[in-house]
């Protein structure tokens, strides 16, 4: 009855509004590129400012500092009625300029021109087009182009976030799995629980997400298809269900269970349940992360003592000890590029966030310490979201230039950063 | 006898009052054990009669004594439900192990009560690991019990890791009061 009850939580609680996450800039990088967003021209009141949107995007990458509104001598939105001397003058290097218009039938089109203030002259410019629901979504993608012209990286202005809060009293909390646009704005709890909710995962194709989640003293691993709201119950066996982590292709989880007697990783079909373990040792072995190519697994396990992450090659079924800096390692998370991976590093100044080159072997520590945990790679491999004590969400860029921290009431945990839509 | 009665009784009582919340109280007075009646009886005017009674009766009030003594002590074990652990470990100290007697004890004179053993960390180290290390504390609880004659079908096991804690905040007062495997009684 009680399984009962859960199944129908998880299906009705779907959707519900939250507060956002408020985002801080800690740390700006110095030599940020100064760039104009000029408002946009528009025929009537639009339901999202645009401008606002795709400036905010900018500045939050931290790489950006956009010039105020009231040190515009002038708000253009064609390339031909721009003055390039007045925006040299307000020392900016780029200039975005443009307008949005309703389109027959609903929904809008945003005409965006990007332009080299020193060259005089136009860097890109495109129509994006946007539903009558996707304004913003739209915005984002202006800022993705941007963002992409200008740094040579793929923008993540226009992906989601997940992660976990817990609110409440001892004794009396509620859990939450929370998926909201990467910049926090929309916020909906798709899991609500009164026993603890954990690891949320994205299936590669962005439409489904793995956790898992507790009741009546077991634990189960479930696949929720985030558009219907169903969630199916992927494996529940006796003892530990975890640390679910889809393969590039999406069609196997590897997991942590322990119905053996002590937690191994498994890789489980996830139309069919059948599943196959894949690591032998008396010690803890979970938390499995696949190489992007889809043949390695790297794992947290403590065979040696201490946990550190091993890597273990599908094909030979060979496994090696990846880590050695520090007292311990766990929680590996491959960049999309597979040539390193992003882990929680433990030494005298506790728990930090390290980024750990493949092929060279180096560490470099990213984050501050002395309790952050759950590193998530966004898509473009250049950011990492991360969780801080506190119930504090962070996040960091790869080269370590800017740190960022995001919150929200209440504790916020485990984000798990989305692939890309398409 | 009465008055041993009374007492059984009301040690059922506190049991009952000290079992938390919704969770099923013992269902059975926790001890078992049984005082023989003494064989001797006084003859009748015999002086060394009289002396060895005296000394016989104040023999047995001693033995009672110490006796309820450790039937208290007992008790006072079976009221405690949670172990402490050091960090990341997962090894019993002698507390633990005299709480566990006293359970194992409990629940070897009731094969039908069953109990189940919740393993939780601090919130030191990764959330998954912890999972696993929660899971090492309550499985190593489990092992003392079952050596001890606990049957394994009386007994199960989940692990909560970090995710469920008894103190707030970041310190090594708080930590120490997380690591734990609490004992639940169905």
């Amino acid at each position: 009855m009680k399984r009962l009850l859960l199944a129908a939580s998880l299906l009705f609680n779907t959707a519900l509004a939250h507060a956002e996450l408020n985002i801080v800039i800690d740390e700006g990088v110095t030599g940020a590129l100064p760039i104009a967003v000029v408002p946009f021209k528009s025929d009537g009141r639009l339901p999202v400012d645009v401008t606002e949107v795709i400036k905010a995007d900018l500045e939050r990458s931290g790489l950006f500092e956009a010039l105020s509104e009231d040190r515009m001598l002038a708000r253009p939105s064609r390339p031909e009625d721009v003055q390039f001397q007045n925006w040299r003058t307000a020392d900016v290097d780029n200039l975005v300029i443009g307008e949005v218009t309703r389109v027959n039938g609903g929904g809008y089109n945003i005409r965006f021109h990007l332009m080299d203030v020193y060259r005089g002259k136009q860097v890109i410019g495109y129509d994006v087009p946007a539903t009558q629901n996707g304004l913003r979504s739209g915005a984002h993608r202006v800022a993705d182009f941007v963002f992409q012209a200008l740094t040579g990286q793929r923008g993540v202005f226009n992906t989601r976030i997940a992660y976990i809060t817990a609110n409440g009293e001892i004794g009396q909390r509620q859990y939450e799995l929370i998926v909201a646009d990467a910049d926090g704005y929309d916020p909906r709890a798709i899991v609500r629980s009164a026993e603890p909710l954990m690891s949320p995962a994205w299936a590669p194709d962005r439409r489904k997400m793995a956790y898992v989640a507790f009741d009546d003293g077991e634990s189960a691993i479930f696949v929720h298809e985030l558009r219907s709201g169903v969630a199916r119950e992927l494996v529940r066996k006796p003892g530990i269900n975890g640390a679910p982590a889809w393969s590039p292709d999406g069609k196997k989880i590897a997991a942590a269970l322990s119905f053996s007697g002590n937690p191994e990783i498994y890789i489980i079909d996830v139309e069919t349940g059948a599943e196959r373990q894949v690591t032998h040792s008396s010690a803890i072995d979970t938390e499995p992360t696949w190489s992007p190519d889809g043949k390695k697994i790297a794992f947290t396990s403590d065979r040696g003592g201490q946990p550190q992450i091993y890597e273990l090659d599908l094909a030979s079924g060979d496994v090696r000890r990846l880590t050695y800096d520090g007292r311990s390692n766990a929680r590996a998370q491959y960049a999309p590029d597979g040539e390193s991976l992003v882990l929680v590093n433990l030494d005298q100044q506790g728990y930090r966030i390290g980024v750990l080159e493949l092929d060279s072997r180096q560490m470099r520590i990213l984050s501050k310490g002395p309790l952050d945990e759950s590193p998530s790679f966004a898509p473009n491999g250049g950011v990492i979201m991360y969780a801080r004590s506190g119930g504090q969400l962070a996040t960091a860029t790869t080269d370590g230039r800017v740190r960022q921290s995001l919150s929200q009431q209440g504790t916020v945990r485990e984000p798990a950063w989305s692939p890309y839509l398409n | 006898m009465l008055k041993r009665i009374g007492l059984l009784v009301v040690t059922a009582a506190v049991l009952t009052g000290c079992a938390s919340g919704d969770e099923t109280a013992l269902d059975q007075p926790a001890t078992t054990e049984t005082q023989p009646e003494s064989s001797f009886t006084t003859g009748s005017g015999s002086e060394y009669g009289e002396a060895e009674a005296r000394r016989l009766e104040r023999q047995r009030a001693a033995e009672a004594a110490a006796a309820e003594a450790e039937r208290r002590a007992g008790q006072a074990l079976l009221e405690e439900r949670t172990i402490y652990f050091e960090f990341d470990s997962a090894e019993l100290g002698s507390k633990a192990r005299d709480i566990i007697r006293a359970h194992a004890d409990y629940l070897v004179a009731n094969p039908g009560t069953r109990i189940r053993l919740e393993g939780h960390t601090d919130e030191r180290g990764t959330r998954e690991y912890n999972i696993a290390l929660g899971e090492r504390r309550a499985k190593s609880v489990e092992r003392a019990m079952m050596l001890r004659g606990v049957a394994k079908n009386q007994i199960s096991v989940i692990s909560y890791g970090e995710e469920n804690p008894v103190a707030l905040g970041s310190n090594e007062d708080a930590w120490a009061k997380n690591r734990r495997v609490v004992i639940q009684y169905r």
